[in-house]
């Protein structure tokens, strides 16, 4: 193991035993100080010395720089003049970034589409079996998996090799025994997208399928054994009955589901690097980044925080409402 | 809510049915058992045959399918194991993985709390707007703010140091841990809070002595969330690691796909190594796993 830097070691060390003294020592002697205060400056102050580090770095990382990120989109790439709507301009008009949006787009509609109906449908099915509990640790694997190694795993699945020669990737070697020729999902345009996507769909349904599954738990058996009494079979059970009980918490995953895919990068960026016309908008932004395109990418980062506003508004009204059951 | 356990009992009434009967319904269950072993095989034989590859030479990768090795001759070897391990940078890479994920992990979480006690137990003007904000925030995507948070780190002489990454994980970590442990803290009996207060406790005891302890499984199910979320990040560490010394393993890995072109099959080894911890901690905490992955989407 050569190569490995003690200084970092020690830094790290010390981190972790001196970040959180600190901030005990904040604690204490602060709360020392401010018990001096008047009672009414106590009541003003103390509140805000506690959330202060939180509140400060939320401002640092989060809202400065998202201020910021809108005012360098309408400056030049090196950050040094004002040059209007021009990063706009580029952005919906250059080919390649148009890709990327329509490529974002796919992924908002499939990826959000399938790993839900996907979660749901298993989460369903499972159900209604005894081997339940095991069935769920299958489907939920891929969640722990780095997108960094899910690529790996995907890329051995997809893999392809010149017609006539032995397929090692999985999906090949069974295109071979149906007798049809291989397909080079990752490079071929009609197959790569919907292939990074399903491996996107792949380590989310897990996700999807346990949220899903936990309320479905809480559907109360007599409601449907009145269904059943009633005459109803499974499947309009599950249409007429289960969905719309469901229906709160499979709108709540799917918010998360289309943050998700508005921010997919690992996948992309590990699997094709945006060659071949998958890019997305965030590998878009990173390139621009690594190209020191300052203003490109900021309007890129600004055109996906304009997606996600209304997801925004829809969590911060959901939020509010639980208050007021609080 | 955890992966393995059944709250509901099995509906239909099983002691009048006679075997015969048992034996149909049986068949007739037959195609709900098939579609959830289809279901199943795709989400587990993927990463099943990366890990059997793993375990095999590379020529042997070229010549045949994973599926080959489970019929003798076997041919087991750990040599992509110790050719990965081999590659400059790679063994450190994963200690600087270790280096950047728990500290970044101690510092959110140690600020997380104090700040969700502020919100859950004191009254303060703006607080509900605050709060708002950091729900807001906990949705918007992190390359919204990479620009300027790369030229922040510049400007401190921070840049492509691994401080810079625990500072900046601890940051785009915080308005959803805030969210979760405020909701949680915020839960708690306010009886005891009282008495305390009337005990003479102040507010650095309450929260020390109090608040903490009650929301340990919060905390610990968080802190294996977050953990792991850094662990597998790779964004945040390519945008402000880039190519120093310190990249954590997602990101040589990474670059290491992304260069090989041909050669890359002996990626499988760094990809095992890479996703071993996750799934040891999936396996053995599936409860607190469980609960910290979904603890976010879903209230109570």
């Amino acid at each position: 193991m050569a190569g490995i830097d003690v200084g970092q070691i020690i830094t790290a060390l010390i981190a972790i035993i001196a970040v959180p003294l600190a901030l005990l020592g904040y604690i204490i002697l602060g709360e020392q100080i401010i018990e001096r205060l008047s009672d009414s400056l106590q009541g003003w102050i103390r509140p805000y010395f506690w959330a202060l580090p939180a509140i400060g770095f939320a401002t640092i990382f989060m809202v400065y720089p998202l201020l910021r990120t809108v005012v360098v989109s309408f400056r030049n790439n090196d950050d040094t003049d004002w040059i209007g709507f021009s990063n706009y301009k580029y952005f919906f008009t250059f080919p390649d970034t148009l890709t990327s949006l329509r490529n974002s787009l796919l992924w908002l509609v499939f990826y959000t589409f399938f790993a839900v109906f996907l979660g749901l449908v298993i989460a369903i099915l499972v159900d209604r079996v005894r081997y339940e509990s095991l069935a769920k640790i299958a489907i939920f694997l891929p969640v722990p998996i780095s997108a960094v190694a899910a690529s790996i795993i995907w890329k051995f699945m997809f893999d392809y090799q010149p017609p006539g020669t032995v397929q090692t990737g999985t999906l090949n070697a069974l295109l071979g025994v149906a007798g049809r020729d291989p397909v080079a999902w990752l490079i071929n345009a009609t197959t790569n997208n919907a292939a990074l996507i399903f491996v996107g769909v792949w380590t989310a349904t897990g996700f999807c399928m346990v949220i899903i599954s936990a309320s479905l738990k809480a559907i109360s058996s007599e409601v449907l054994e009145a269904a059943r009494i009633d005459g109803a079979n499974e499947f309009q059970i599950v249409r007429l009955v289960i969905t719309p009980l469901l229906w709160p918490t499979i709108t709540v995953v799917g918010t998360t589901m289309l943050i998700n895919a508005l921010k997919t990068f690992d996948i992309v960026y590990v699997m094709t690097n945006g060659a071949y016309g998958t890019d997305v908008i965030a590998t878009q932004m990173f390139s621009q980044l690594q190209h020191n395109h300052l203003g490109r990418a900021a309007a890129v980062g600004v055109v996906l925080f304009i997606a996600v506003v209304p997801l925004l508004v829809i969590n911060i009204r959901r939020f509010q409402q639980q208050e007021e059951q609080r | 809510m955890s992966v393995g356990t059944t709250t509901r009992e099995a509906v239909r009434p099983r002691s009048a049915v006679s075997v015969i009967d048992r034996f149909g319904a049986g068949l007739q269950r037959l195609p709900l058992h098939i579609v959830i072993i289809i279901f199943c095989a795709i989400w587990v034989v993927p990463t099943v045959g990366m890990i059997i590859n793993s375990f095999r030479s590379v020529s042997d990768m070229g010549v045949a399918g994973w599926w080959t090795t489970l019929f003798p001759p076997h041919g087991f070897t750990f040599a992509s194991y110790q050719q990965v391990l081999a590659i400059e940078g790679v063994a450190p890479s994963i200690v600087s993985s270790v280096l950047i994920t728990i500290p970044a992990t101690v510092i959110q979480l140690t600020i997380a709390t104090m700040g969700a006690y502020a919100f859950a137990w004191m009254k303060f003007p703006g607080k509900n707007l605050f709060f708002i904000v950091i729900v807001g925030l906990m949705v918007v995507p992190i390359q919204m703010t990479l620009i300027p948070v790369l030229q922040f780190f510049k400007l401190v002489h921070l840049n492509a140091t691994i401080i810079a990454v625990w500072l900046a994980h601890s940051g785009y970590g915080l308005p959803f841990e805030v969210f979760l442990l405020r909701n949680y803290l915020g839960g708690l009996p306010r009886e005891v809070f009282e008495s305390a207060e009337v005990d003479g406790a102040g507010h650095s005891v309450r929260f020390l002595r109090i608040a903490v302890p009650m929301t340990l499984p919060a905390i610990a199910s968080l802190t294996i969330f977050v953990f792991l979320g850094i662990w597998n990040d790779l964004l945040v560490a390519l945008t402000f690691l880039g190519t120093s010394q310190y990249r954590p393993f997602t990101v040589v890995i990474t670059g290491l796909v992304t260069s090989f072109g041909g050669g890359w099959q002996f990626l499988t080894a760094a990809a095992v190594l890479q996703m071993a911890l996750p799934l040891a901690v999936f396996i053995a905490l599936q409860r607190y796993f469980v609960r910290g992955v979904t603890a976010g989407s879903v209230k109570g």
